[in-house]
C-alpha cells in the first residue's frame, strides 16, 4: 500500500486559499458597504479555515491513501444537490407567486421580485446543478477509469470553494450585488474565486484520468471535460470588468453595448450549451446505460454528438439578438448555426432512446429510470423548440415573452432536473452502500408530481406567451394597435397563478425526494451492506468493472 | 473516424486541446470582428458619456434587476417601432457597461422612455406602481427616496469608467461628486457648469420632489427621463428618408443599402 504526504499539494493548494483569505481580509478592513464587510469576513473565515486545514495536512505524517473510491465528497455534494435545490425551487415558486400577486413583494429592498429573481436561477443552475454535476462527474470519473480521485485537499477545497462561490452570490443579490449579466451575476471578486476552484477541478479530472486503468476515457467523461474547457473560457471572458475600488463590490464590464451583448450571449447561450446541456448529457450517458442495464447504443452517434456539440452551440449564442442593433451577418450565422445545431442534440436524443430498447419494460416499476428517460424526452422537445424559436420570424413572436420562459423551464424542469433526479435514486443508495432507495413509492409520487408541475409550467407559459406575443402585434384596421400593455398583462393573471400551482407541486415532489433520499442514508432500521466491489478499484486484470456503461462498438 | 478517435480518447491531452480548439472557433469568428468592423457601431450626433447623476440612477437600475422585466431595446420590428419609437441603435448603448437589452418584458421596454412622463408621474409610479398603473405587477421602490446618494462612490465609478475607456475628461472625473449634487440642485449657483462638461442638453433639476437631499429617486429619475433623448431620431428619420429619396433614381441594390443604414 503506497504512503503519501501532502507536501507538494497541500503547499500549492494554500497560495489560492490565501489569497482568498487576503482578499477577503481587506474587504472587512476598508469596505464601505455593509454587504461587502460581511462576504469579505466569509472569505477572511472560510480562507483561514481552509490554511488552517492544510497545515495540519502537511505536517502530519504520511498516511496510507485508502484504495476505495473518494465516495465522501460525492456524498458532501449530494446534500447540497438537496439544500440548493429546495432553495433554488422555493424561490423560483415565491416568485412565481410574486408575478401573480404582486403585493407578495412587500415593497422592501431584498424582497422585490429584481432582486429575488437571480436567487431562483443562480440558486437553481449553480447551486443544484453545479452540485449536480460535481457529484455526478466525480462518481463517473473514478468508476469509468477504476482509479481514485486525484488529490487529497483539492476535491474539498473544490467542493467548498464552489460552494462559497454559489453563497456570495446569493447573497450577494439580495443586497443588490450584481453585474445584471445573465447567469454570471456574481461580482468580480466572486468571480475570481469561482476561476480559483475551476483550476482545481480541471486538474482533478485530468490527474484522475492520468491514473485510469481502462486505456479509452469514457464518452461520460468527453462531456464533462467539455464543459469544465469551455465553461472556463466562458467564465473568464464574459467577467472580465473594472472594479471601481476594494471599498466597494461594483465593477463594469470591460466591454460595452453591442459588443458587451454579444459576449455575454455568447456566455448565455453556452452556460445552456455547455453547463445546462454537455455536463448532463455526460449524467445521461453513464446513469441512463447503467439503470436500463444495456450499453450505450451507438459509438458512432456519440461521437458525432459529442463534437457537433462542441463545434456548434458556440456559434449559436447571436440568436438571443434578433432584430437588435447586433449587424445583421451575426444574427443569420447565429440562425443558421441554431439549425444544425438539432442534429448533435438529437443524436444523443437518438442514442438514450435507442439504448432503453429491451428494458421498457423496466420503466413500470422503476421511477428513477422514468425520470430519466422523460428528462430524454424533454430534452428532445426542448431542444426542437430552441431551433424553431432561434429562426428570426419565429423569434420575433417569442422573444421577449413568457414563451422563452416556457421554453427555458421545459429544459430546466424536464430535462436537466429529471436527469438529475433520476442519477440521484441511482448515485445514493450506490455511494452509501445501499440495496435501494427507502421508498419507491415516495419515489413513484416524486415523479408524479414533478411530470404534472412540468407539464402544467411549460403548458401555462407556452399558452401565456404566444397570447402575449399575438396581442403584441394585433392592428385594427386603422393601423392602431387593439391592445394596450396592460390588457396583455391583465391576461397574463390566470397563467401566472397556474405556474406558480405548476411550480408548488415540483417543488413538493422534490422535497418528498429529499425526504427519501434523507431515509435512505440514515434508514430506520440501519442495514449498511459491507464493502462491495463496486466501492474500489479492481485490478486491471479483474473483471470490467462497468459492463453496461462501455461502448457497444 | 474509428481509429482517429481511438487515439484522441486514449490520450487526454490530445482530447483537451481538440475541445479548446474545436470551442474556440465560433466564439473568435463572431466576437472578435465585433471590435474591428468599423460601422458595428454606427456614428451619430448626439451620444454623450452619461453624467454622475444619471450613472448613479443606472447602477441603481443595474442593482434592482430592473433589466429582469424591462427590455432596452427596440428591435428592427414594425410592431416594436410603432409601439415604443425608433429603432435602437447601437450607438445608443455604447456606453453601457454592461448593456441593459434585456430578454423579458414583463414591462414594456424602456428605451425611449425619457421625456415621455413627468418627474412626478415617475416619483409617484416608483413608489406605488399598483396605484399609479392599474394592474401593474411591478414592486414599489419607496425606499429610494429615503436614501441619499454615495458621491464619493460615484465618483470612483466615473473614475473606474475612465480608466475602462469611456470618454470622461479628467475635469468630469474631478468634478463628479459635486456633479452629481449639483445636477439635481438647481439653486446651487454653479449647477449650471455640468452643462460646460456634458452639453447643453442636461437636465437639471430636482428630480424627487425634495429639494433638501438628493436621494436615489432623484438619480433613477434622471437617468429615466434621459433614456433614448441623446440622439435626435427625428432628425436622423428624416435624414434617412431624405436619402431614400435621393437614392431612388440609382440602382435598386444602392438604394437599398443606404435604407439599411
Ligand atoms: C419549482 C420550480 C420552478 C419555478 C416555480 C420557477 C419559476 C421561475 C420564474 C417565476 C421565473 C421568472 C420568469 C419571468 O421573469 O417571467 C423563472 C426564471 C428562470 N428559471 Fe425557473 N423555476 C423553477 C425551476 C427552475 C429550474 C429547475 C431551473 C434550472 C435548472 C430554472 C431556471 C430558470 C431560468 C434560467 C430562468 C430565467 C429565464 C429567462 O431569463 O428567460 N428554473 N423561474
Ligand atoms: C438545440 C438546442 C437549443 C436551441 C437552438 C435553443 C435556442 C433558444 C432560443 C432561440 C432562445 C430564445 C432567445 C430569446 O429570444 O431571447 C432560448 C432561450 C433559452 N434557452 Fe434554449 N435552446 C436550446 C436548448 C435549450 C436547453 C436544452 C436548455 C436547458 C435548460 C435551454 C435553456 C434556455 C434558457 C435558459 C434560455 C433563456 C435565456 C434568457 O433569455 O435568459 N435551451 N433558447
Amino acid at each position: 500500500m503506497e504512503k503519501n504526504s501532502c507536501r507538494a499539494e497541500c503547499a500549492i493548494s494554500l497560495l489560492p486559499v490565501l489569497a482568498v483569505a487576503a482578499l477577503g481580509g481587506v474587504f472587512t478592513l476598508v469596505g464601505k458597504e455593509p454587504i461587502l464587510v460581511f462576504h469579505g469576513a466569509i472569505m477572511a473565515l472560510s480562507g483561514a479555515l481552509a490554511a488552517l486545514y492544510l497545515f495540519r495536512k502537511m505536517l502530519a505524517p504520511p498516511a496510507e491513501i485508502p484504495l476505495e473510491y473518494n465516495d465522501k465528497i460525492i456524498r458532501a455534494a449530494v446534500i447540497m444537490i438537496l439544500i440548493w435545490g429546495i432553495i433554488g425551487f422555493g424561490v423560483g415558486d415565491i416568485v412565481a407567486w410574486q408575478l401573480a400577486y404582486p403585493n407578495l413583494n412587500f415593497d422592501l429592498p431584498w424582497t422585490n421580485f429584481g432582486r429575488l429573481r437571480p436567487v431562483h436561477t443562480t440558486a437553481v443552475i449553480l447551486g443544484f446543478g453545479g452540485n449536480a454535476l460535481l457529484a455526478t462527474s466525480f462518481y463517473v470519473v473514478q468508476r469509468t477509469s477504476r482509479a481514485r480521485l486525484a488529490g487529497q485537499v483539492t476535491p474539498w477545497l473544490v467542493f467548498w470553494g464552489y460552494n462559497l462561490f454559489v453563497f456570495l452570490g446569493v447573497t450577494g443579490y439580495l443586497f443588490g450585488v450584481t453585474q445584471s449579466r445573465e447567469y454570471a451575476e456574481p461580482e468580480w471578486y466572486a468571480d475570481l474565486l469561482a476561476l480559483l476552484v475551476w483550476i482545481g477541478y480541471f486538474w482533478i479530472f485530468l490527474a484522475t484520468l492520468a491514473r485510469r486503468a481502462e486505456r479509452h476515457i469514457y464518452v461520460a467523461n468527453w462531456y464533462f471535460l467539455g464543459f469544465i474547457i469551455a465553461f472556463a473560457m466562458l467564465h473568464i471572458v464574459n467577467n472580465l470588468s473594472v472594479p471601481i475600488s476594494l471599498e466597494y463590490a461594483k465593477s463594469y464590464s470591460l466591454f460595452t453595448g453591442v459588443q458587451d451583448a454579444m459576449t455575454q450571449w455568447w456566455y448565455g447561450h453556452n452556460a445552456v450549451g455547455f453547463f445546462l446541456t454537455a455536463a448532463f448529457l455526460g449524467m445521461l450517458y453513464y446513469f441512463l446505460p447503467k439503470a436500463a442495464n444495456r450499453p450505450i447504443y451507438s459509438y458512432r452517434l456519440s461521437i458525432i454528438g459529442f463534437w457537433g456539440l462542441v463545434f456548434t452551440y458556440m456559434w449559436a449564442g447571436s440568436h438571443h439578438l434578433h432584430y437588435t442593433a447586433l449587424p445583421d451577418w451575426v444574427q443569420v450565422l447565429g440562425m443558421s448555426m441554431s439549425l444544425i445545431l438539432l442534429v448533435p442534440s438529437w443524436a444523443s436524443v437518438f442514442n438514450g432512446f435507442f439504448t432503453l430498447n429491451g428494458a421498457w419494460h423496466k420503466l413500470r416499476y422503476d421511477p428513477a429510470l422514468r425520470f430519466m428517460t422523460l428528462a430524454v424526452l424533454f430534452y428532445a422537445i426542448a431542444t426542437f423548440e430552441g431551433v424553431f424559436m432561434a429562426l428570426k420570424p419565429v423569434n420575433a413572436l417569442s422573444h421577449y415573452t413568457d414563451w422563452t420562459v416556457g421554453h427555458v423551464h421545459a429544459g430546466a424542469l424536464g430535462w436537466v432536473a429529471f436527469i438529475t433526479i433520476g442519477s440521484l435514486y441511482k448515485l445514493v443508495p450506490w455511494v452509501w452502500h445501499r440495496e435501494g432507495t427507502y421508498s419507491r413509492r415516495l419515489e413513484a409520487w416524486h415523479f408524479w408530481l414533478a411530470l404534472s408541475g412540468a407539464v402544467i409550467y411549460v403548458g401555462a407559459m407556452w399558452n401565456a406567451g404566444i397570447t402575449q406575443s399575438l396581442m403584441w402585434q394585433t392592428y385594427d384596421a386603422n393601423g392602431q394597435f387593439v391592445y394596450s400593455f396592460m390588457d396583455s398583462v391583465d391576461m397574463l393573471h390566470p397563467y401566472y397563478v397556474a405556474r406558480a400551482i405548476g411550480g408548488l407541486l415540483y417543488l413538493v415532489g422534490f422535497m418528498i425526494g429529499a425526504y427519501n433520499i434523507w431515509l435512505t442514508i440514515n434508514p430506520p432500521t440501519p442495514a449498511e451492506i459491507p464493502s462491495t466491489p463496486e466501492t474500489r478499484p479492481l485490478p486491471a486484470s479483474g473483471v470490467v468493472a462497468q459492463p453496461a456503461a462501455q461502448p457497444a462498438e | 473516424m474509428g481509429k482517429l478517435h481511438q487515439m484522441i480518447e486514449r490520450n487526454s491531452i490530445v482530447l483537451v486541446l481538440m475541445i479548446t480548439i474545436v470551442a474556440s472557433i465560433g466564439g473568435i469568428i463572431e466576437i472578435a470582428p465585433l471590435f474591428t468592423i468599423q460601422n458595428t457601431v454606427e456614428k451619430v450626433e448626439g451620444m454623450r458619456v452619461y453624467t454622475p447623476l444619471e450613472l448613479a440612477g443606472r447602477d441603481i437600475y443595474v442593482r434592482e434587476g430592473c433589466y429582469a422585466c424591462h427590455s432596452q431595446m427596440i428591435r428592427k420590428l414594425k410592431t416594436d417601432v410603432d409601439r415604443y419609437g425608433h429603432y435602437s441603435l447601437a450607438a445608443e448603448s455604447m456606453y453601457d457597461r454592461p448593456f441593459q437589452w434585456g430578454s423579458k418584458r414583463t414591462g414594456p421596454d424602456l428605451a425611449r422612455i425619457g421625456g415621455r412622463r413627468s418627474d412626478e408621474w415617475h416619483v409617484r409610479h416608483l413608489k406605488e406602481p399598483r396605484k399609479v398603473v392599474k394592474g401593474s405587477l411591478m414592486p414599489g421602490y419607496a425606499f429610494l427616496a429615503d436614501t441619499d446618494i454615495d458621491p464619493q462612490r460615484i465618483a470612483l465609478s466615473i473614475k473606474a469608467l475612465q480608466w475602462a475607456g469611456d470618454p470622461y475628461t479628467d475635469e468630469m472625473v474631478k468634478e463628479a461628486a459635486k456633479d452629481a449634487i449639483r445636477q439635481a440642485s438647481p439653486d446651487m449657483d454653479d449647477a449650471e457648469s455640468i452643462k460646460e462638461r456634458y452639453g447643453e442638453k442636461v437636465q437639471i433639476r430636482d428630480f424627487d420632489g425634495n429639494p433638501a437631499r438628493v436621494t436615489e429617486m432623484d438619480a433613477m429619475v434622471a437617468y429615466l427621463q434621459m433614456l433614448g433623448t441623446l440622439v435626435d431620431t427625428k432628425a436622423l428619420r428624416a435624414a434617412v428618408k431624405a436619402q431614400r429619396q435621393a437614392a431612388e433614381s440609382k440602382p435598386a441594390g444602392k438604394a437599398k443599402e443606404v435604407a439599411a443604414r
